[in-house]
C-alpha cells in the first residue's frame, strides 16, 4: 500500500512539475515572439527593461487565465499595434512585407531563365 | 541603347537609395506605432495608494467628466519636470487627474508627494507595471485624457507647455 502511495504521488510531482515546464516552455516562446518595444532590436525575452519585465508577467497571467497564444499575440496586438509581434499576421498593412520576398523571387526567376535561354539560343 | 540604359539605371537607383537614407537622417530611431485614437479604456482590479482598499477601474472613471490619467513613479526624473503642469492642471475643476504609482516604492512615493505636493484626485497601484501594459503605455511618464471610458488623447513622455494647451483645449 505504502508503495503505492509513493509511486501515486511520484507521477503526480512529475506531472505537476512537466505542466509547470510545458507552461513556462510556452511563456517562453510567446515573449520570444514579442518586440521590446522601448528597447527596440531585442525580443521581450532578452530584454531585462520594465517593461519587458512587466509584460513577462502579463503573458504569465493571462496563461494562468486560460488564454492561448494567439489570444494574447491579439491582446497585444489591439494595445500596441502590428509592430510588436515579430512575427505578424497577414493583413492588408503587411501583405506587401510578405509579398515582397516571393515577388523578388520570382523577377530573379525570370531574369535568369531569360538570360538561360537567350545563351542557350545563341549557341 | 543597351548600354546607356544600365547606367542610367543605376545613377535612378542609388539617387533614390540616397535619398531615402538622407530623409532617414532627420527621423528619429525610435518606433511608436501609430496609435488608434479611442480606445475604450481596460478594465482592471488595483488596490488605493493610501489606503490599500481594493478598487475596480470602474469605480474611478465614471461618467462622461474629463479624467487626467497619469502613470508616474518617484524614481522617474521626467515627472518631476512635468509635475508643475499636473499641479497647473488640478486647479481646473472640470478634470479629475487620476495617478497611476509605477513600479515605486511607497515611502519614496510618498515623499514625492509631500515635497512637490499632490495633484491627484487619487491614485492607485502599479506594482508590476501589468496595468501600464493595459493601457498600452510603454513606460513612465504617460498620460492619458479620458471622457466616457474612452481615451481621447494618449501622451507618451513628460508633459510639456505645448500638451497642456492642447488638454485644456480639449476640455473646455
Amino acid at each position: 500500500m505504502n508503495i503505492l502511495k509513493f509511486l501515486i504521488s511520484g507521477i503526480l510531482l512529475i506531472y505537476c512539475f512537466s505542466s509547470d515546464l510545458k507552461a513556462k516552455n510556452l511563456e517562453i516562446e510567446i515573449t520570444k515572439n514579442l518586440r521590446c518595444l522601448i528597447c527596440q532590436g531585442q525580443s521581450v525575452y532578452d530584454s531585462d527593461s520594465e517593461f519587458a519585465n512587466s509584460l513577462k508577467i502579463l503573458v504569465e497571467k493571462k496563461l494562468n487565465e486560460g488564454l492561448n497564444e494567439k489570444q494574447i499575440y491579439v491582446y497585444l496586438k489591439d494595445k500596441y499595434g502590428d509592430w510588436i509581434l515579430y512575427d505578424p499576421g497577414f493583413s492588408k498593412n503587411t501583405y506587401f512585407l510578405w509579398l515582397l520576398p516571393i515577388l523578388m523571387f520570382i523577377f530573379g526567376g525570370a531574369i535568369i531563365l531569360r538570360k538561360v535561354i537567350l545563351k542557350k539560343k545563341k549557341l | 541603347m543597351k548600354t546607356k540604359i544600365f547606367p542610367i539605371f543605376l545613377i535612378f537607383t542609388f539617387s533614390i537609395i540616397f535619398f531615402v537614407f538622407y530623409k532617414g537622417l532627420q527621423n528619429t530611431n525610435i518606433y511608436t506605432p501609430e496609435i488608434k485614437s479611442e480606445i475604450k479604456i481596460p478594465n482592471f482590479d488595483t488596490k488605493e495608494f493610501f489606503s490599500k482598499n481594493k478598487i475596480n477601474s470602474d469605480q474611478i472613471f465614471i461618467g462622461s467628466d474629463y479624467y487626467l490619467l497619469n502613470i508616474w513613479a518617484s524614481w522617474c526624473v521626467p515627472c518631476k519636470d512635468e509635475h508643475k503642469y499636473l499641479m497647473d492642471l488640478s486647479e481646473k475643476e472640470n478634470i479629475k487627474i487620476i495617478g497611476q504609482n509605477y513600479k515605486d516604492n511607497f515611502d519614496n512615493a510618498k515623499n514625492f508627494l509631500i515635497n512637490l505636493d499632490n495633484p491627484y484626485d487619487l491614485i492607485f497601484l502599479d506594482n508590476d507595471g501589468t496595468i501600464a501594459i493595459e493601457w498600452g503605455a510603454y513606460g513612465v511618464p504617460e498620460t492619458f485624457l479620458i471622457q466616457n471610458n474612452k481615451i481621447i488623447k494618449k501622451i507618451i513622455g513628460p508633459l510639456n507647455e505645448k500638451l497642456l494647451f492642447e488638454i485644456k483645449e480639449l476640455t473646455q
